[in-house]
């Protein structure tokens, strides 16, 4: 672990999160970033459960447990007032799931990032509603196997690509990052911190009992996603200015997917799908990193 | 024994009569703790030819089985209290449009987010009054897992007769109870289809008041010209500003059930012939009732009870025959008295109500109500 690791722990011991869960990694590692003049939006999601009970919360900073559509809304509530009153360098941190973020809270944070509101979102994606056990979102990956898309049904489609959704609003600073690399994480945090206006950052965040791994594969399978190009590691500034922050190690994706239990059912040839699929979101991307930025373009 | 019995929880018995039904479409959104009715639906829907999808919110649940009933397909939603509540701008849309849909809601403890994994039943007053305007609703309440499956039968009936949205009010005890069930043959069961336009298309009212108070409905695609808005409109489904159309139309929403009341309107009594203290219950509510009943009974108090198997509309003249043979009515229910404030209304004064309330998220102890009894003998 490198020097500039913060030391300090704002998510302290005793959590009720399972063995291995993304999401806590998530918020430990943000709050390390962002320090404790922070308050944290939490809609409807695992992370209303994690903190746990009075007085043994394991959070030390501030909570807002909003309605489950209105963790954009309710942070630029909360920003405004804090805005009116002189305290600008208070962080709003929107922290919310892929069902909170890519489904029913869409709307909420297309409006905030529209305004530009001066806050962080912070999506900890675990591909699927695992708090009420395990239903499809829309962030749940191709084919994969869930309560609501039984295996003989499995999820149609793509994973929907908030990235490119956040970056079409233009927001200032928009990244992914993968609970496998904190440091990477953290450097994010603390640049959106430092930017005004609506950052959005989309954390892979595995979940055990979801995903159907055993809790000690959680970090290694996270750095396989990225490592196999499923879940690329990126910066987008301004909505236009692309950067890849890890370079894969092109990992076939046979490897993430075999590893976990909600893929057990994928025959050769849905693999084969998938993976074609994936080489060509690379090949997207690395087009969108090599193209400059308007800024650039101006004469 | 036949062989459709099974050992089963609430959730998967309303699955299971939707498909019996002739539901074939399900639209839903995950929320404790109701999951389970979508997650059951997810596999065996596909299997019988029908259509699942996940919704990415609520009203847009609500807002799908709307279009797929619309379309000609019986259709169901699942939620709880939270998801109730936002569905409740297109549960009026369904009042105002006349669209048949059936929502379960598998109440758990509120208001807001609440209690996510523990029983209530405090959405009664919401299934009636949720959303805005005036207009009549039918909302039933099972009190066991058998008769889940019989009251979603019952549901999706008399929302294709009386072509509205029907609410079966689970709480999450009856969801979630695994009981043993005897469900029906398919083929036994009487179901009822909404009624369909016989005149030519061009002839074809859509809102057109008859004796009946329910109009045919026309399915898009069927081939009738069909304008259908949340707009209040006149007799062909488009707006109107008249006020004399507005008054029409609504008054007959508000009245279409009036002449089916002794229909839609079922109670189970129990040992009341002789009884001097009524209980008025309803839900798993009653399950605790009934053995402060016994227990009662066999302490020589006379008990009786008066169960709600349907909540609105409300069976005022059941409850107001009840109450003339009782000396009080104990009304025990898992909110602050929702339904005792209706039953005061209903008996009018003539005996004093005693409410039995539990909100903290746990079921009914059968000697909480069992003391209640014994305080107003």
């Amino acid at each position: 672990m490198r020097n500039d690791y913060p030391h300090d722990e704002l998510l302290q011991s005793g959590h009720l999160a399972c063995q291995g869960c993304g999401g806590t990694m998530t918020m430990r590692h943000c709050l390390k970033a962002l320090g404790p003049d922070t308050i944290c939006i939490i809609p409807a999601c695992c992370w209303t459960i994690i903190s746990g009970n009075f007085p043994y919360s394991a959070l030390t900073v501030p909570v807002l447990h909003t309605a489950f559509e209105t963790t954009a809304a309710a942070a630029s509530g909360v920003r405004a007032a804090l805005d009116m009153q002189g305290k600008p360098n208070t962080t709003v941190l929107g922290f919310a799931g892929d069902g909170g973020t890519f489904d029913i809270g869409l709307q909420s944070l297309s409006g905030a990032a529209e305004r530009n509101e001066d806050i962080i979102y912070i999506c900890y994606d675990n591909e699927a509603y695992m708090n009420t056990g395990i239903q499809r979102s829309s962030a749940t990956p191709e084919l994969a196997w869930t309560t609501t898309t039984p295996e003989t049904r499995p999820k149609l489609g793509p994973k929907k690509n908030m990235i490119q959704i956040l970056a079409a609003h233009k927001a200032p600073y928009c990244a992914t990052a993968n609970v496998a690399w904190p440091e990477d994480l953290i450097r994010k945090v603390k640049r959106a911190a430092g930017i005004r206006g609506t950052k959005f950052i989309h954390v892979l965040s595995p979940c055990p009992p979801g995903w159907k791994i055993s809790s000690e594969m959680s970090i290694e399978i996270a750095r396989l996603a990225t490592h196999s190009k499923v879940f690329p590691i990126y910066e987008v500034i301004n909505g236009e200015e692309y950067h890849i922050n890890i370079a894969p190690k092109n990992v076939p994706v046979k490897d993430y997917l075999r590893a976990q239990g909600r893929f057990r059912h994928l025959s050769n040839e849905d693999i084969q799908h998938i993976q074609t699929r994936i080489d060509y979101e690379w090949k997207i991307l690395l087009q969108r990193e090599m193209t400059e930025s308007f800024q650039k373009n101006m004469p | 024994m036949g062989s459709r019995t099974y050992m089963m929880q609430g959730n998967l018995a309303v699955a299971e009569a939707a498909i019996d039904a002739n539901c074939r479409f399900f639209a839903g959104y995950p929320i404790t703790p109701s999951s389970e009715v979508a997650e059951h639906l997810s596999k065996r829907l596909p299997q019988v030819g029908g259509r699942f999808i996940q919704m990415e919110d609520e009203i847009a649940a609500m807002g799908a089985v709307i279009g797929a009933s619309l379309g000609g397909v019986k259709s169901l939603t699942a939620t709880s209290g939270p998801g109730y509540s936002l569905k409740q701008e297109n549960i009026g849309y369904a009042y105002l449009t006349e669209v048949p849909v059936v929502i379960v809601n598998v109440m758990r403890g509120g208001p807001s987010t609440g209690l996510p994994t523990l029983p209530s039943q405090s959405d009664v007053m919401q299934a009636m009054w949720g959303t805005h305007g005036d207009h009549t609703a039918i909302a039933l309440s099972p009190a066991s897992v058998g008769e889940s499956y019989d009251m979603t039968i019952r549901a999706f009936n008399l929302s294709e007769k009386f072509r509205m949205p029907v609410t079966l009010l689970l709480d999450e005890i009856i969801g979630h109870v695994y009981e043993k069930v005897s469900l029906p043959d398919p083929k036994d069961l009487h179901i009822v289809n909404r009624k369909k336009p016989t005149c030519p298309p061009d002839k074809y009212l859509p809102y057109a008041e008859d004796e009946s108070l329910i109009p045919p409905m026309a399915s898009f695609g069927d081939g009738y010209r069909y304008h259908v808005t949340g707009l209040v409109h006149d007799e062909t489904g488009f707006p109107t500003n008249n006020p004399e159309t507005i008054d029409k139309m609504l008054r007959r929403l508000h009245r279409k059930l009036d002449p089916y009341m002794s229909e839609i309107i079922e109670v189970e009594e129990r040992e009341t012939e002789n009884a001097e203290i009524g209980i008025v219950t309803y839900g798993s509510s009653a399950r605790a009732s009934s053995s402060a009943m016994r227990a009662a009974r066999e302490a020589g108090i006379k008990v009786g009870m008066l169960r709600l198997k349907t909540i609105w509309p409300f069976p005022t003249e059941a409850i107001f025959k009840f109450g003339q043979r009782v000396k009080s009515i104990i009304v025990p229910e898992l909110n602050l008295g929702q339904i005792a404030h209706e039953v005061e209304q209903a008996i009018k004064g003539t005996v004093k109500v005693h409410k039995v309330n539990r909100i903290n998220g746990e079921p009914f102890h059968p000697d909480e109500i069992l003391n209640k009894i014994k305080e107003c003998k």
